[in-house]
């Protein structure tokens, strides 16, 4: 059990997918400026990483290597597809809003490399738990960088105000940069310092070390 | 796993999972394709009545939607079309099509659409005796980024602007994005298109001064956004010109459309 609970858990903190392996920036920069728009979007990828770990591990035996990424392609393409079908159908207004960005989770880099790295060795059922919590892991990063940003960028929260702005009567001056897609760079940014502040085992080895240059020169 | 690897064998999975994808994702586009038709039908019934200003929070959309007709108007005469279906005719589809659409110069093409369609659908109110009170008409035009699809409604006088909104836009959110701020929309009720028979209306630098003498025909730009006010400046011109509804609204007002 205790396996199952560290795969479900692990990416969480410990080996989270954003903050330790820096992958699915983009969208994390892209839809984070609204809370409402970022749970639908965590959702769709938890889903999605968590459905294509189980399929492409439960026929992991039978794909031919060679071919193997683009089997993982399809599958997760299909998944992704029918989730947008999903969205346009019964949120509508949300989907108009994630807009091409439902559509980008086929490329994001969290959902093929928990297939790659994970779903093509393990049984199907471990497999499931890695997508749930390989997306989890996602979305506390995102969840964490949409308050931030719709709180002090718009100041409100899931669209109810929170800080009345200036420009409708209120005090708050709100933080324009927020809503841009920079500014969640500098948000993750100090997540990822804060997380191995507190956790230095993440912190990584450098490649190499800079040193005084022992050549000496004809001049020197 | 060397097995795996042999041509037949890849070939046979590369078409299994093809296969089973096709159908899946198949299937799901097919089911859900009725309620995705429906949630874009009232989508836009309810711009079009947010535009008109009449769109009231907690009411059906569609009982609402009852009030207005929808009518065909060709944009090369001028008129009204009546043999033609609204139901059927997509506009979007037209303007892309040779046979149904004019090539635009880029004199003409002041909101960067390339092409016009020869028919648009517009949408009108009528008030109790019959008569016309407010008619809404489709806009679109190039921002920074996207295209902007939207509504403006205009009074009976086909000239003072009863609401305006957009529908569909890729502008960046919180800038150019402001045009969908309910604060801006509502500065655009009361102000006027034409000024001595020229589309005058226009976003302008900063905030309007109300004392000015040029106030009705113009708009606070939106902050941060210069392209996207440009574009919808322009998208007004181009829509309220003469290639655009301009001959329609004056045949309306002359009472001949």
């Amino acid at each position: 059990m205790d396996t199952i609970k560290d795969t479900l858990t692990g990416p969480i903190f410990k080996n989270n997918p954003i903050a330790l392996q820096i992958l699915g920036i983009c969208s994390a920069l892209a839809v984070t400026s609204s809370l409402k728009v970022t749970l639908v979007m965590c959702l769709a990828l938890t889903l999605v990483t968590a459905f294509s770990s189980l399929l492409i591990s439960s026929i992991r035996k039978q794909i031919p290597g060679s071919i193997r990424i683009i089997v993982q392609m399809v599958i997760i393409a299909s998944l992704v597809i029918v989730v947008d079908q999903f969205l346009k159908a019964y949120a509508f207004a949300i989907s108009k809003q994630l807009s091409v960005f439902v559509g980008l989770i086929i490329t994001n880099c969290i959902v093929m490399g928990r297939a790659e790295a994970f779903a093509m060795k393990n049984p199907p059922i471990p497999s499931f738990i890695d997508g749930i919590g390989n997306g989890l892991g996602y979305s506390v990063i995102l969840i964490a960088v949409a308050v931030v940003r719709e709180l002090f960028g718009a100041g409100k929260l899931l669209g109810f105000e929170i800080l009345p702005l200036v420009t409708e009567g209120g005090w708050y001056n709100p933080n324009g940069l927020l809503l841009l897609p920079p500014s969640a760079f500098f948000i993750i940014g100090l997540f990822i310092w804060g997380l191995r502040s507190v956790r230095k085992e993440q912190v990584e080895q450098p490649d190499f070390k800079m040193a005084r240059h022992t050549a000496v020169g004809e001049g020197a | 796993m060397s097995s795996n690897d042999s041509t037949s064998k890849t070939l046979f999975v590369a078409f299994a999972v093809s296969i089973v994808a096709a159908i899946f994702v198949a299937t799901a586009t097919v089911m859900l394709k009725p309620v995705q038709e429906i949630n874009k039908a009232l989508d836009r019934k309810r711009n079009i009545l947010a535009a008109a200003g009449m769109l009231e929070e907690g009411k059906s959309v569609e009982e609402q939607f009852a009030q207005i007709k929808t009518r065909i108007v060709d944009l090369r005469t001028g008129k009204f079309v009546e043999d033609m279906d609204p139901e059927k005719y997509n506009p979007r589809k037209a303007a892309k099509d040779p046979s149904s659409s004019s090539k635009l110069t880029p004199e003409q093409d002041l909101a960067k659409i390339s092409r016009r369609e020869h028919y648009s659908i517009v949408y009108v109110v009528e008030d109790n005796t019959g008569d016309i009170d407010k008619v809404i008409l489709p806009v679109r035009g190039y921002g920074l980024w996207s295209t902007l699809y939207g509504f403006v409604a205009l009074e009976s006088d086909a000239n003072t602007v009863a609401g305006l909104g957009f529908y569909e836009h890729g502008e960046t959110p919180g800038l150019g994005g402001e045009v969908d701020n309910p604060r801006w929309k509502a500065m655009w009720p009361g102000k006027e298109v034409y000024r001595d028979g020229d589309v005058a209306v226009g976003l302008i630098k900063g905030t309007v001064d109300p004392s000015a003498t040029n106030a009705p025909w113009q708009v606070d730009g939106l902050a941060g956004a210069t392209l996207t006010s440009v574009g919808v400046t322009n998208l007004l011109h181009f829509w309220m010109g003469e290639d655009g509804f301009e001959p329609f609204l004056n045949n309306l007002k002359a009472g001949e459309a």
